[in-house]
């Protein structure tokens, strides 16, 4: 025991002293979530719109100042012609451009209806598409005021779309899940697998296995300030959305914790299998990268919905651990379900986790090669 | 009580046991070979206790493939390997307690402290510094003034003696150097070697390989191996005697020349450059007046010949032709 105690304090020896290491394991998360958070981010919020009034009457000011307190947009300049429009997105603040028809208000009394237009910055097709859906939403929202108020017009039928889980579409819902996944599966995978390998690189390794330290022991010596690190990685993330993006956990943190701690067991023990097989640093950092890196951020429903792949894809994307902490993870924190609906996928990274680390003990050396 | 009893009888039967063993290491007809290179060819040799047994041959000869035979890190393809009475393969676990194993490239943390890379192997071996701080004070003490620094930003000589403290903390029985003097200076390679003569009276056998051939005649025994084989076993002295011929040291002005005049003069058996000068054989183990006429011929001036002893090395290069020619 004091042997394994005198191993795992090297380790953190070496992680304290390494800043490029602290940094990695403390750095690029909150790098990430900041990242996701703010410039990432797939919601509108104060996207600059001008106004075309042609009409200047009560109706189009109300209509006007129902889209601004929406909240989602932010009044950049009031224009007086049509030629003014294509300067005002050269200027590139504007992202759309509501024209109101002549006799707007005279037209919807007489007629029963009046046009608005909505241009929109093509450009950005993301951006033009979420601009012009919400406007159009808000407008339809306040064609039901006004004809709720004329109770002699038919009463119009409007779709209504309710968000479940995510009303506000937040995206943070998605990609906090998402970062935390790629955190550990790169710091645990990464960092194991290098850890191990830099001892083969610099001959200490041969020393370690002339010692009576027993391969299991290395092993979780290795994996034990890794572990401990990570955990403390979750919480931070954690702490950190909840902050800064007022994200909370709906359902048991306890659960998640758990849960959490299953998957960073299973990801060190992928780092110590990719350890097994690669030789050198740059082969460990290589794999780790190539092999679980990008298939979490491409494959795992992180960003692409597994839904939308194709079969193939979807298949591969089976074999991935990411896959089911993503729908474990996403669950518990905003659904707030409770252990009974995730078991299937907890099974799942039990039983992987059992493989990984029994291949790893197995593939593991006394000897050299 | 109890536990203080059994270790005293544990001893007294290790002592007993290793009264009728005298032999540290038996190794017979140990041969590896890494894909179609063979490393070792029927390496067969025996150390005794409390002996400083070198290696010494070029790189590439199998030196570290037979020294990681032996430390248990490697699996022979062939032959029986037994280290302090136990078999390298079947009692790697009991042996691994029991051998100190300096690797080639010094096996420290870099990253770590002096302090910190002595305590951690005295740790992992289950034991600490100040329980066997006697069996290292020597080696040790050069660089307690720097314990602080980390050991990557020790001078070659410094972390040779820190290498070797941590290969000893556990005060093995046997100590395995590989070229523990590979890279480092000269006035630290004598100290080291003064060292190793010290640690003899801990009853500590010692093998050690080097490239290094003025080295040898620090060992007991050497061993002399060349790609694989063993060229032959005895004490250093034996060896230089076992020169055939005459030996002559010739200087000249230009040594480079003169090697290549030698080697034209038909009564030359040998010559190889040696320091400044020319360890030359010739078939009539004498020289004559022709030699001097024949060398100043071809352009050499200042031309001195004495006769001189054989080193380690020129045994070993006559072993090596004799075992090429065969």
């Amino acid at each position: 025991m004091k042997r394994f105690l005198g191993f795992v304090k090297k380790e953190f020896l070496h992680i304290f002293r390494d800043y490029r290491t602290l940094f990695i394991i403390f750095g690029i998360p909150v790098a990430q979530i900041l990242i996701f958070g703010f410039a990432i981010s797939t919601d509108v919020k104060n996207a600059g719109v001008a106004f075309l009034d042609l009409s200047k009457d009560e109706t189009t000011q109300k209509l006007t100042d129902k889209i601004i307190s929406s909240g989602f947009f932010k009044r950049t300049e009031n224009l007086v012609s049509y030629d003014e429009i294509e300067d005002i997105f050269r200027k590139g603040k504007t992202k759309e451009v509501i024209i109101f028809e002549k006799n707007f208000e005279k037209k919807l009394q007489n007629e029963g209806k009046a046009s608005v237009s909505l241009i929109a910055d093509g450009a950005e097709p993301n951006t033009a598409t979420l601009v012009t859906n919400y406007t159009m939403a808000i407008i339809s929202g306040f064609n039901t005021d006004i004809s709720g108020i004329r109770a002699n017009n038919p009463i119009l039928i409007q779709p209504e779309v309710k968000m479940l889980y995510n009303p506000e579409l937040k995206s943070q819902h998605m990609f906090v899940p998402g970062v935390i996944t790629m955190i550990l599966i790169l710091i645990c995978a990464l960092m194991t697998s290098v850890t191990i390998t830099r001892e083969k690189e610099f001959g200490t390794m041969e020393v370690l296995l002339v010692s009576p330290l027993r391969p299991i022991q290395i092993i979780l010596g290795k994996v034990v300030p890794y572990f401990l690190l990570s955990f403390i990685n979750v919480i931070l993330i954690l702490v950190l959305s909840w902050l800064v993006f007022g994200l909370s956990v709906k359902g048991s943190i306890i659960l998640l914790l758990a849960e959490s701690m299953l998957y960073i067991m299973l990801s060190l023990s992928v780092g110590i299998l990719i350890s097994t097989i690669a030789s050198s640093m740059q082969a460990a950092i290589f794999i780790s990268l190539v092999g679980m890196m990008l298939p979490t951020i491409l494959l795992s429903g992180f960003i692409y919905p597994i839904e939308n792949m194709d079969d193939i894809y979807r298949y591969i994307s089976y074999l991935l651990p990411p896959r089911y902490f993503i729908t474990i993870i996403k669950s518990i924190m905003i659904k707030g379900t409770g252990f009974l609906y995730v078991w299937k996928e907890t099974l799942v990274l039990l039983s992987m986790t059992v493989l990984f680390i029994g291949l790893s003990v197995k593939k593991f050396k006394v000897r050299l090669e | 009580m109890t536990e203080h009893l059994s270790r005293g009888c544990l001893a007294k039967r290790n002592s007993d046991r290793e009264k009728q063993m005298k032999k540290v290491i038996e190794s017979t007809d140990i041969s590896k070979a890494f894909g179609s290179t063979k490393a070792l060819n029927d390496i067969a040799f025996s150390v005794d206790e409390s002996e400083i047994f070198g290696f010494i041959g070029p790189d590439g000869a199998g030196k570290t493939t037979l020294f990681r035979i032996i430390a248990t890190l490697l699996l022979p393809d062939k032959g029986e390997m037994k280290v302090l009475g136990m078999d390298c393969i079947a009692g790697f676990k009991e042996l691994r307690k029991n051998i100190g194993y300096m690797p080639g490239r010094f096996s420290l943390y870099q990253d770590l402290t002096v302090e910190e890379n002595l305590n951690f192997y005295a740790t992992v071996f289950g034991t600490t510094v100040k329980k066997n701080y006697d069996l290292i004070s020597d080696i040790y003490s050069h660089i307690e003034p720097f314990k602080k620094r980390l050991a990557g930003k020790l001078s070659g000589g410094m972390k040779q003696k820190l290498a070797l403290s941590c290969a000893l903390i556990h005060k093995p029985k046997l100590l395995i150097l590989d070229e523990p003097t590979t890279g480092v200076d000269a006035v630290s390679r004598s100290e080291f070697w003064a060292m190793l003569a010290r640690l003899r009276q801990h009853d500590i056998t010692i093998i050690v390989s080097t490239p290094y051939m003025d080295e040898a005649m620090r060992c007991d025994r050497v061993a002399l191996i060349q790609n694989g084989s063993i060229l032959t076993v005895a004490p250093p002295q034996k060896i230089r005697n076992g020169f055939s011929r005459k030996l002559f040291m010739i200087k000249a002005s230009e040594k480079y020349k003169l090697i290549i005049a030698l080697r034209k003069y038909p009564g030359t058996v040998t010559a190889y450059p040696f320091g400044d000068s020319v360890h030359v054989t010739f078939s009539d183990d004498s020289i004559d007046e022709s030699l001097f006429r024949f060398l100043s011929k071809e352009g050499l001036s200042k031309v001195t010949a004495v006769e001189t002893e054989a080193g380690i090395e020129d045994r070993f290069l006559e072993l090596m032709k004799k075992g090429a020619t065969v």
